[in-house]
């Protein structure tokens, strides 16, 4: 197909010529070109169906108000559903497809829906498919949603990335159109930082589509010249192919550029970046719309909006049709008629639905006073019958229905847009966004020299609000063209009356709507679903108000407004996630000796943040568990050695640091002698019990804490915030030293003997020199500074050793060379885990921040004698209720038989339901030890329960079975170990 | 939203976590005679108007102060930040 | 009152589609009621709708102050579940499955209720065993459950991101009869079943206090007027705080936003609802096409029902980690819903210390699939002044007592649950 409908290039460049295909079909274009006016050029005029009806849509306007032509670009993973044609940028090798029908676009099946509108009717889903219930799911809803949707994705990965950024300027300024580049040339003047943003890759705005002057200038003239001067002041940003789709708060504006998507391939670049932009002042220029008129079959391809069909001509040099029919209710359908005829485009007439107008055209038929009653043609318009009954052949008509400002963004807050009858339109009301400011066709400015004279004032202002000097240049001379307005809304008819025209919703919907009672204006949108489609409703909210207006009997301003959330066009979800995907959806934090457990066979498992090292496999060993089970009876038998550095570490410095301690533990703090390390758990303030560790004091005023791994950040916030919000004046201070330490337990009974070649002689490790709970500052391997701590976890005469984190790769392998005369074995968290089950310790499945210190067994702990955080609310009566739940052990009746986390205990015989449950399995494992299952859970009563045979009830898994209640302390109860 | 630190001046609000009302700094005394009654309500019950409001954010991604934001609920503008320990300490809860 | 079917449609379809009535009427208020109900989103219309169906109570009042369903029915992410743990909460959560599960015949409009199974990930040992104790739950209280490995996750989401991602998937929890309703409809569907059975629905309409006499309250004044009532019942959600401040109350709530995105419409693509605990982030496909998805809330309180960027990128972050496919869809459009946070994650229904004023609310971000439950066991409450027994630690003293029901256990940080 060759281009017929080009008529000159416009301000494409036709030596450069793009191939593209639609459908297959191969086409060519200019660069400069959208996809939307290389497929006009191409005569190409049915490009989509409806999304109930299926009735065949062609292109109706010529910008991101797209409501119609919205086709598959691309294809493979990158394909891009919904894409509007009307903006994409035409580039060598383009292909789209387009969208929802089945069989060829041409001949699509599903529109045989059309035939059964009457039936498809506002609402009509909710009022069948009801019986009988079971086919809803099975039948009903499958063809609905199938029929449903538009696009398609390819279900694969998007290969491109995507970027963030953020900018901050003085003033933003959205849209460089005649009001925006005025602004900008103002604000730049006066030195303000700017940056201008139009979601165009050409500025100019409606600069580009209009044959007006500006500066003596050809309008699009003036705007490269305003341009160029632009670029050249180093305090303005223009930012092409970027559309600002948010106002957020305190200035905070969303912007999406597009980097790539007029290019064939990425390349490897990101394809958009999402920029957050900070600004002082923002003026928004976002000018106008043009909306439609209501009269039956107002939705064949060839009906489009005048506006358009107009920037086709001059903008991009293509005839929307051989011979146009303008239908207008204000002056500026006008300009398209002279426009039109001035680039040598048939006008089969001029409709006027105004009486009289002052408006007229040499040479072409004027038809006042009437308006289009209907349309013929399937998949192109073939004649419009007017409402004086006369029938006239056209293939394109340009529809006038008036400008409607581009208020979105000033809704995005609390911004509620207010009437204006001179323009038949909505003009911003108050309750601007903070800093917001609107200029020229966006603000009802709807004239050229005055939208100019706009800009200038507002940029001026500003700069006068942040301090700067406005400059003294006059603005750009125009023309006022002619633009009055007489609303003229719909033609009433037995057949259907487009307004949304990519949801087909017509005015038979809007009067059913009032019928029914959905009057307000949010319940016209959600029972019709005006406004409801990717457009948001850009050219059609209006109309369907004014039609809503008239079927109630009420004006357009008490019927309602029309508000706007962000986005104001829509934005990839790829493009909102930016970097964060793939591995790197969060950090990921690495423990000092990551490299070793590397390099011995260890699978890493993710505990946060974290990735830690889960056990470490041995050649020959082919399950899990073969693992686990040696690595635990190595520690045991002679001495294990675990990375311990992702346990929150908090420093604890100050002349009240003991008495802050009291505060934050349950327990007693204040009286820990020098040297020592003591076990504490700490409540939140509604007493739940929700951290546990051990606090070391290395001097009278220096306290070393732990925190669980999963609480570290939560701790340190807690307490933060009670020594400065709390307790203001004591002498305390805090700092995280996470990552400032690397740490290793060294457990086992060779642990001493392990650790006395590491630790430095000048340090008595003796179980007399340093006993059980000791603590100290040492120096190991020489000299290296270390601080040791013997606390235990595992149950084992055990050590934890810390030095600074850049000696961790280093303190691992020397452990481990010490400790190979005894066949130290590293162990991962899942040996850590089977020896804290076998001691009965709880951690985060019974620290689940439900359970309390009793609950935990562990209610003495929490002192009466003093105020600490939680002490108070921990009292509360149904939180200390004599058969609540108490943590205890519990064993498989059958030793053969596997236990399982998650099942809840029942009294033998009685019916497991929710009034008879007892409690909860929170963590089994398999004791090596002691060679069967165990597990630890909550109860009712438990610790009185000893020797009581249970229902463990696991239905979920169909794995029921008998458990015995014992004491949580399955190895070594006495702890003679540890003290050894 | 964008939080004007005393210290460091203009912070985006992501570098914050929140907590709550202001009135979490008081926290009642637990020897009074109604100390329980007290803590519950200090704990759960709240103003929680629809306009100015007092609250805490926490600068972790920051310096890790505590401020006290107060800011109105409709319409989301601030209008005071100052250093949680100062309003603690103006509220009597210095030693 | 005209039933709707499939017959009547394709009448009025035949006859030009004249003939549909309004769905309901708009009265003038009464001088007094035995009942009104403040409030005219889900939960008030279901509380009116079952006070007259199912306890005889038609004397009734729903006073909105804008549009019904102008609030959280029509702003959420129309999820439905019964998928608890706690014994306070899964039984009443059941009930409002099964309610979900009969409602579209039982008031006689299709609310699209769609059982297409509701999938929450799991990452690691831990969040399995925790869902194992849950499932268990469920099947406790007759909800049912299934526990998923990775493989079969596979089979029902193959587009699921399993080899590249930063917590990998080990496996799920599956609620089959979990899914989606048409979240506008429903508050539809129950306000012409109450207007059918005699309620009035007030609209436009601000109740701006309370009428008190000897320290009672006997009734509200509106913009309309003074209204006398037996029973006042509030039932206003995220305006918990403003309305029960009318009435001298301090409440164990926060109001704080939560955002939900929806998509360009696509065709289907993905099954029922998945839920990515591990990155804030849930998502089902809606019968138009588009995705509906959300996360976290904002975190600071506020009143306005609008949110900022840093969830919005969160959300979208956990969206393209978990399913990375969905990299160029568009989100069409973000908005906001107020929550009446509560202080453990639970609700109230509840009669407070002043009598005859009834409060309701508390429903953090799960109030929409707790509408029938909700409405009937307020209802229950209003008609026979004892608590459902589905819905007896509904409490408001629940906090003095120590009895939270808290299913996430992060204790009184409304912006946490």
């Amino acid at each position: 197909m060759s281009q017929t409908y080009r008529i000159n290039s416009g301000l494409t460049d036709d030596s450069q010529k793009f191939n593209f295909t639609f459908n297959g079909k191969q086409m060519q274009g200019h660069a400069g070109d959208t996809l939307a006016s290389a497929l006009l050029a191409n005569g190409q005029h049915l490009v989509g169906r409806s999304f109930k009806y299926h009735r065949p849509r062609g292109i109706f306007s010529s910008g991101s108000e797209e409501p119609n032509a919205l086709v598959q670009l691309r294809s493979g993973a990158a394909q891009e559903p919904n894409t509007r044609a009307t903006v994409a940028e035409l580039f060598d090798g383009l292909t789209a497809t387009s969208q929802n029908h089945r069989g060829s676009l041409e001949n699509d099946l599903l529109a045989v829906n059309d035939l059964f509108s009457n039936f498809l009717s506002a609402g009509f889903y909710y009022k069948t498919f009801m019986w009988p219930a079971a086919f809803w799911e099975k039948i009903y809803e499958p063809i609905i949603r199938s029929a449903a949707g538009l696009g398609s994705l390819s279900k694969l990965e998007d290969p491109d990335s995507y970027d963030h950024g953020f900018l901050h300027c003085d003033v933003l300024i959205i849209g460089a159109g005649p009001a925006g580049l005025s602004a900008a040339l103002a604000a730049g003047r006066a030195g303000l930082r700017v940056i201008l943003a139009d979601e165009d890759f050409r500025p100019g705005g409606r600069l580009n589509a209009e044959t007006h002057e500006v500066d003596g200038m050809a309008a699009a003239d003036w705007a490269s010249a305003a341009v160029n001067e632009l670029a050249a002041m180093d305090n303005v940003n223009l930012m092409t192919r970027t559309t600002v789709y948010g106002a957020f708060d305190h200035g905070v504006y969303g912007a999406l550029e597009r980097k790539t998507d007029h290019l064939l391939s990425s390349d490897g670049k990101p394809r958009q970046v999402l920029w957050r932009i900070y600004s002082k002042r923002a003026i928004l220029c976002a000018g106008s719309t043009e909306r439609s008129i209501a009269f039956a079959n107002n939705d064949r391809p060839g009906v489009m909006l005048a506006g358009a069909v107009r920037a086709y001509a001059n903008r991009w040099g293509v005839a929307a049709g051989k011979r146009v029919t303008v239908l207008t209710n204000n002056d500026d359908g006008w300009n398209t008629a002279r426009d039109l005829q001035a680039a040598g485009i048939d006008l089969a007439a001029v409709i006027d639905t105004r009486a009289e107008t002052t408006q007229g055209l040499t040479g072409v038929r004027t038809i006042a006073g009437q308006c289009v009653a209907d349309t013929a043609g399937r998949k192109l318009i073939k004649s419009v019958t007017l409402t004086g009954g006369e029938t006239v052949e056209t293939d394109c008509l340009a529809i006038a229905g008036g400008w409607s400002p581009n208020v979105h963004l000033t809704c995005h807050q609390r911004g509620r847009p207010t009437w204006n009858d001179g323009i038949a339109g909505f003009v911003p009301g108050g309750d601007l966004p903070v800093g917001q400011h609107v200029a020229g066709a966006a603000n009802g400015t709807m004239t050229l020299a005055a939208a100019l004279a706009d800009g200038r004032a507002v940029a001026n202002a500003v700069a006068k609000e942040l301090g700067a000097t406005a400059s003294r240049k006059a603005a750009p001379k125009a023309v006022d063209e002619a633009a009055d307005i007489t609303a003229f809304w719909q033609v009433s008819s037995k057949k259907r009356a487009w307004i949304d025209l990519q949801n087909d919703v017509t005015t038979k919907d809007v009067k059913q709507s009032n019928a029914e009672g959905f009057r307000s204006v949010e319940h016209l949108k959600r029972y019709t679903t005006l406004g409801m489609a990717t457009d948001q409703g850009k050219t059609s909210n209006v109309l369907g108000l004014a039609v809503m207006a008239d079927a109630s009997g009420k004006s357009i301003p008490e019927t309602g407004t029309t508000i706007f959330r962000p986005p104001y066009s829509p934005v990839p979800i790829g493009a909102l996630a930016g970097r964060a995907r793939g591995k790197d959806f969060r950090p990921t934090r690495l423990t000092p000796s990551h490299k070793y457990a590397q390099e011995n066979g260890a699978e890493f498992v993710e505990t946060g943040m974290w990735m830690r090292a889960q056990w470490f496999t041995k050649p020959g060993e082919t399950h899990w568990r073969q693992s686990v089970d040696r690595e635990v009876l190595a520690t045991r038998n002679s001495v294990g050695i675990c990375d311990v550095t992702t346990l929150g570490k908090i420093d604890v410095q100050g002349r009240d640091a003991a008495e802050f301690l009291n505060k934050i533990y349950a327990n007693a703090f204040a009286k820990l002698p020098v040297g020592k390390v003591r076990y504490g758990i700490m409540l939140r303030e509604d007493g739940i019990c929700y951290d546990d560790g051990t606090t070391a004091r290395l001097a009278e005023n220096h306290f070393v804490m732990t925190t669980t791994t999963a609480n570290a950040v939560v701790v340190f916030r807690d307490m933060e915030f009670a020594r400065q919000c709390l307790y203001p004046d004591m002498d305390v201070h805090l700092i995280s030293v996470t990552d400032g330490w690397a740490q290793f337990a060294v457990a086992g009974q060779n642990a001493r003997k392990l650790l006395q070649k590491i630790v430095d002689p000048s340090t008595d490790i003796s179980n007399e020199g340093f006993p059980f709970m000791a603590c100290g500052e040492v120096t190991v391997c020489g000299g290296t500074p270390a601080r040791l701590f013997r606390i235990s976890f595992s149950g084992e005469l055990a050590y934890e050793v810390a030095v600074p984190a850049r000696y961790g790769d280093s303190m691992i392998r020397a452990l481990m060379n010490a400790g190979e005369e005894f066949d130290a074995t590293p162990y991962g968290t899942e040996a850590l885990g089977v020896m804290r089950i076998e001691k009965g310790h709880a951690a985060g499945n019974e620290l689940n921040g439900q359970t309390t210190a009793q609950n935990l067994g562990m209610g003495r702990m929490v002192s009466k004698k003093k105020d600490s955080i939680g002490s108070t609310l921990s009292e509360r009566a149904a939180m200390n209720t004599d058969d609540g739940l108490r943590l205890v052990g519990f064993k498989p009746v059958d030793p053969s038989v596997t236990l399982s986390a998650g099942s809840h205990f029942f009294t033998k015989g009685a019916t497991p339901n929710m009034d008879t449950d007892q409690g909860w399995m929170t963590s089994v494992a398999y004791s090596p030890m002691l060679g069967h299952s165990i597990g630890l859970g909550f109860l009712n009563s438990g610790s009185d329960r000893m020797g009581e045979q249970l229902l463990a009830y696991d239905a979920l898994r169909g794995n029921d079975c008998e458990v015995e209640v014992v004491s949580a302390h399955f190895f070594d109860p006495e702890g003679k170990r540890l003290r050894d | 939203m964008i939080i004007n630190h005393p210290l460091l001046g203009p912070r985006d609000a992501s570098e914050f976590v929140v907590k709550g009302a202001a009135s979490l700094i008081d926290r009642p005394d637990w020897q009074a005679e109604n100390a329980t009654d007290a803590f519950h309500d200090y704990m759960y019950l709240r103003d929680n108007p629809a306009g100015e409001h007092a609250e805490l954010w926490y600068h972790e991604q920051g310096d890790r102060s505590w401020l006290v934001v107060t800011r109105n609920t409709l319409t989301h503008e601030v209008t005071k930040v100052e250093m949680a320990r100062d309003v603690a300490r103006a509220r009597g809860r210095s030693k | 009152m005209t039933n709707y079917s499939g017959l009547k449609v394709l009448w009025q379809g035949l006859t030009g589609n004249k003939g549909w009535k309004p769905v309901w009427r708009e009265p003038e208020p009464k001088a007094e009621y035995d009942v009104i109900i403040v409030g005219g989103g889900g939960h008030g219309l279901a509380t009116a709708y079952y006070l007259a169906k199912e306890f005889g109570v038609t004397n009734v009042a729903v006073i909105e102050k804008g549009w019904i369903g102008s609030g959280n029915i029509g702003r959420n992410t129309t999820i439905v579940r019964s998928n608890y743990l706690l014994k306070g909460n899964e039984p009443f959560y059941e009930q409002s499955m099964k309610l979900w599960e009969g409602l579209e015949q039982d008031f006689n409009y299709n609310a699209m209720i769609s059982q297409r199974g509701i999938l929450n990930l799991y990452h690691s040992d831990a969040q399995r065993d925790a869902f194992a104790r849950r499932g268990n739950a469920m099947h406790l209280a007759g909800a049912g459950a299934e526990l998923l490995d990775q493989d079969k996750v596979r089979k029902m989401a193959p587009f699921l991101d399993y080899d590249n991602a930063r917590f990998p998937i080990k496996g799920a929890l599956l609620q089959k009869r979990g899914g989606t309703v048409r979240h506008d409809a429903v508050a539809w569907g129950y306000a012409r079943g109450a207007d059918m059975r005699g309620v009035d629905i007030i609209q436009n309409c601000e109740v701006t206090g309370f009428q008190m006499d000897g320290g009672a309250c006997v009734g509200v004044q509106t913009s309309k007027g003074n209204i006398r009532a037996k029973k006042v019942a509030v039932c206003v959600a995220g305006s918990s705080g403003r309305v029960m401040e009318k009435a001298g109350m301090r409440l164990p709530i926060e109001s704080h936003v939560l955002q939900a995105f929806v998509s360009e419409g696509l065709k289907p693509t993905i099954p029922g609802v998945i839920t990515f605990g591990a990155g804030h982030f849930y998502v089902s496909q809606s019968d138009k096409g588009g995705l509906v998805f959300g996360g976290d809330l904002d975190g600071y309180n506020t009143y306005a029902q609008r949110g900022n960027l840093p969830v919005v990128e969160d959300v979208c972050e956990g969206g393209m980690a978990i399913m990375p496919m969905i990299g160029r869809s568009r989100l069409l459009r973000m908005w906001g819903g107020v929550m009446d946070m509560s202080m453990d994650g639970s609700p109230y229904i509840d009669k407070t210390d002043i009598d005859g004023l009834y409060f309701n609310g508390g429903w953090c971000y799960g109030g929409f699939k707790a509408t029938p439950a909700s409405g009937f066991c307020y209802a229950h409450l209003l008609a026979t002044d004892r608590p459902h027994e589905n819905a007896t630690e509904f409490r408001l003293d629940r906090f003095k007592r120590g009895a939270m029901i808290d299913e996430k256990g992060v204790g009184a940080q409304p912006n946490l649950h």
